[in-house]
C-alpha cells in the first residue's frame, strides 16, 4: 500500500473532525475522499500534506511512518482549493519555484517546467502573471507546480468548485486523463458525488468525521453500505419495513407486496429503489404484470403530482394510493415522448426484484 | 462617482457643511497665516510683516539647520527600521497567535499606546538613568555603570518604543489577510519557515510594509518630546529647534519655514510611497 491511515483521529477541542479513519490507498489509484461539508474529508486531506498534526494514530506513505516529517519534507504535493498560486511570480517562475529549493541544475529545471507547462497546455502562458490568468489557467498552473515536483502522492483539495460549469466538466476529463498520463497516485477532496463518481477510481464517503464506505463508484451507488450513503449518492426513494424468509418486503409506505432478489437477511430493513429503476405507464394502459415468480408484487398506482423536464430526462413524482410520494426518472428515449406527461395523470409503477437495494442500517 | 441629485444634493451639503467649515477654520487658515508668515519678517513683539522675502528659506540652507535635518532624518529612519526588524517578527508571531495569544500581544502593544507620552518618556528616564534600573541591575553583576540617558542611544531608544504601534498595527493588518494557503504551497512545495518568509510572505506583503514604514517614518521624523527629554546636547531633532523659533527666539517667520521644510520632507515621503505604488499597479498591467 502507498498510503495507509491507521486509526487516524483529529479532535479540536472535544469535537472529533475525524474519527478512527483507517484506510488504504494503492499507488496508481485516482482516489476520492468524498463527503458533505465539515465531514472531515479536508482535515484528512491536510494530515496526510502535513499541515495538520493527528490527535490519535498513525499515517505511512511507502511504509515511513510521517509522524514528525512536516510537509516540506513528505513526498507529496498539494493543489490548494484556492490555488494559492504566488502573484508576485511568472507563471513559469511559479512552477519553478519548487525545483530550485531542491537544488535541480538550471538547464534540468528550465526542461521539466517546460514540460510539466506544456501537460497542463499552458506552454504559451510561461512568462505571464497569475492576474492575466483566468481560475481555470491559474488552477492549471497550481497543478504544474505541484506535478513538476513528480511528488508519489498528488492531493486535490475541491480542484474543481471554484470553475464555471462548462469548465468543470471540462476539467473532469482532462484530470482524469493528466492522472493517466503521469501515472501519479491522486487523493482527491470532493463535496460534488458527480466529480468523485466520474474521475475517482475509488471513493470514501465520510459522514461526522467517519468512513461510511469505501469502494468504486458502481459498487457506492449500485450497492450502498447504508441509508447514508444510499441517501446521499444520487437520489433515492427509501422504505423502512420487514424483509420476510420468502424475500418479501412488507412497508406500510406501499400498497404493494415488494418481491427482492434472494440472499438478504430477513428481519427488519430498509429497502431503497433509485428512481431511474422505476417504470412509470400510464393507467390507461393495462396493468403491468409483476415479476413471474410473484406477479402481484412490485407494481403500484398513483397520481403525478409535479414534474421537472430535464431534457435527457425528466423527473417525476408520483403519489401512491397510500399517500407515499415516490421519485420516478424517465428517460426521454425518443423525441415523441417528450414534452413530459402532465400533472394529475395516472399512472402504473414497477420495478424488477433486482431493482431494489437492502439496507439495515 | 455617483451623480448626486434633488434631495441627495441637499443632505450632501447638510453633512458636508460641519466638516468643511471645521476644516477651514482649524486647519486651512491657521496653515496658511504660518505659511504666509514663512515669506516675512519680524516686527517688534508681537507682529509678522509679510514682505515676500524668500530669507527664511534661505537660512534653512544654513549648515546648522541642515545638519539638524540630516540628523533628523537618520534618526527617524534608524527608529523606522529598528522598528521593522521587531514589528514584522512581532506582527508575524500575532498573525499566527491563537486568539487569546493574540489579544495579550495586542494588548502589550496598545496598552504603552494609551499611556500619556509624558509618563512613558519620565519612566523611561527612570529606567536609563546612571542610577536607574539598568543600571543598577548591571552594578549587581559587576558592570557598568554606563551614560545612557541624554545620548543619541536614549532618543532611538525612546523614538522606537513610542512608535512600534505605528508599525506592528499595520503590518498586522496587512498580514492578517494574506491567503494562508500561500503559505503553506510554500512549504508543501519543500521550502522551510525563512525561505517561505522572504520569498513569499514580504513580497506579497511589500506595498503593506511601505505603507507601515511611511506611518512611522512621518511621525518620527517630526518628534518633538522624546529627543527634548531622552536626549543630549547634540541629539536635538528638527521639531525642537521649530519650538525654540516659536517661542524663546520669537522667529515666527523662520519657525514657520521651518516647519514647511519638515512638510516638504513628509510630503516627498508620500510622494515616493505613491510612486512606488503606482510603479506596482504598471508593473501589473504589463
Amino acid at each position: 500500500m502507498l498510503i495507509r491511515f491507521e486509526n487516524v483521529t483529529k479532535r479540536f477541542g472535544r469535537f472529533a473532525a475525524v474519527d478512527n479513519v483507517s484506510l488504504d490507498i494503492a499507488a496508481g489509484e485516482f482516489f476520492a475522499l468524498l463527503g458533505p461539508s465539515g465531514c472531515g474529508k479536508t482535515t484528512l486531506l491536510r494530515m496526510l500534506a502535513g499541515l495538520e498534526p493527528l490527535s490519535e494514530g498513525r499515517i505511512l506513505i511507502d511504509g515511513i511512518d510521517m509522524a514528525g516529517t512536516p510537509p516540506n519534507r513528505r513526498p507529496v504535493n498539494m493543489v490548494f482549493q484556492s490555488y494559492a498560486v504566488f502573484p508576485h511570480m511568472t507563471v513559469a517562475d511559479n512552477v519553478a519555484y519548487g525545483l530550485k529549493i531542491d537544488k535541480v541544475p538550471r538547464a534540468q529545471r528550465e526542461t521539466r517546467v517546460a514540460e510539466a507547462l506544456d501537460l497542463v497546455k499552458l506552454g504559451d502562458f510561461a512568462q505571464r502573471r497569475p492576474d492575466q490568468l483566468s481560475g481555470g489557467q491559474r488552477q492549471r498552473v497550481a497543478l504544474a507546480r505541484a506535478l513538476v515536483k513528480r511528488p508519489k502522492v498528488l492531493l486535490l483539495d475541491e480542484p474543481l468548485s471554484a470553475l464555471d460549469a462548462k469548465l468543470r466538466d471540462a476539467m473532469r476529463g482532462e484530470l482524469a486523463a493528466i492522472q493517466r498520463e503521469v501515472g501519479v497516485t491522486f487523493v482527491m477532496v470532493t463535496h460534488d458525488q458527480d466529480e468523485a463518481l466520474a474521475m475517482a477510481s475509488r471513493c470514501a464517503l465520510m459522514n461526522l468525521g467517519k468512513l461510511q464506505q469505501v469502494a468504486s463508484p458502481g459498487d457506492l451507488y449500485e450497492h450502498p453500505a447504508n441509508r447514508f450513503v444510499a441517501d446521499f449518492i444520487g437520489s433515492i426513494n427509501l422504505f423502512e419495513g420487514t424483509l420476510a424468509p420468502d424475500n418479501t418486503f412488507a412497508t406500510a409506505a406501499l400498497d404493494t407486496p415488494v418481491l427482492i432478489e434472494p440472499g438478504a437477511t430477513a428481519g427488519p430493513a430498509w429497502i431503497g429503489i433509485r428512481p431511474e429503476k422505476i417504470v412509470m405507464t400510464p393507467a390507461s394502459a393495462p396493468r403491468p404484470t409483476g415479476p413471474a415468480a410473484r406477479p402481484a408484487a412490485n407494481v403500484t398506482r398513483g397520481t403525478i403530482v409535479t414534474s421537472a423536464y430535464l431534457g435527457a430526462t425528466t423527473q417525476y413524482d408520483v403519489r401512491t394510493g397510500s399517500g407515499t410520494l415516490i421519485k420516478v426518472t424517465a428517460p426521454n428515449g425518443t423525441r415523441s415522448t417528450s414534452p413530459a406527461l402532465p400533472v394529475g395523470t395516472a399512472v402504473w409503477l414497477h420495478w424488477a426484484p433486482d431493482a431494489p437495494v437492502v439496507l439495515y442500517g | 462617482m455617483t451623480r448626486i441629485t434633488g434631495g441627495s444634493r441637499a443632505a450632501f451639503w447638510a453633512l458636508f457643511a460641519a466638516p468643511a467649515v471645521w476644516m477651514t477654520a482649524f486647519f486651512v487658515v491657521p496653515l496658511s497665516v504660518i505659511w504666509a508668515y514663512s515669506f516675512g519678517r519680524t516686527l517688534g513683539l508681537t507682529q509678522v510683516d509679510v514682505t515676500g522675502t524668500l530669507a527664511n528659506y534661505a537660512r534653512v540652507f544654513d549648515p546648522v539647520y541642515l545638519w539638524i535635518f540630516a540628523k533628523s532624518l537618520v534618526f527617524a529612519g534608524a527608529t523606522t527600521a529598528i522598528c521593522l526588524v521587531i514589528g514584522f517578527p512581532y506582527a508575524l508571531v500575532m498573525t499566527f497567535a491563537s486568539n487569546r495569544a493574540k489579544i495579550g500581544l495586542l494588548l502589550a502593544i496598545m496598552l504603552p499606546f494609551w499611556t500619556n507620552l509624558l509618563v512613558r518618556t519620565y519612566a523611561l528616564m527612570a529606567v536609563m538613568r546612571t542610577e536607574g534600573w539598568i543600571n543598577d541591575g548591571l552594578g549587581a553583576v559587576g558592570l557598568g555603570p554606563f551614560e545612557m540617558l541624554h545620548t543619541n542611544f536614549a532618543v532611538i531608544t525612546g523614538l522606537v518604543y513610542v512608535h512600534l504601534p505605528f508599525i506592528v498595527l499595520p503590518l498586522f493588518s496587512t498580514l492578517d489577510r494574506l491567503d494562508r494557503s500561500l503559505i503553506e504551497a510554500s512549504l508543501d512545495l519543500g521550502a522551510g519557515h525563512l525561505r517561505t518568509i522572504f520569498q513569499v510572505v514580504i513580497p506579497i506583503v511589500w506595498p503593506g510594509i511601505l505603507s507601515a514604514l511611511l506611518l512611522c517614518f512621518i511621525p518620527a521624523l517630526g518628534s518633538y518630546l522624546t529627543p527634548d527629554l531622552l536626549g543630549g546636547t547634540d541629539s536635538q531633532m528638527i521639531a525642537s529647534v521649530i519650538e525654540r523659533q516659536f517661542k524663546r527666539a520669537n522667529d515666527w517667520p523662520f519657525g514657520a519655514a521651518l516647519s514647511f521644510m519638515l512638510m516638504y520632507l513628509t510630503l516627498a515621503a508620500m510622494a515616493w510611497r505613491a510612486l512606488a505604488e503606482r510603479r506596482a499597479v504598471l508593473r501589473k498591467a504589463r
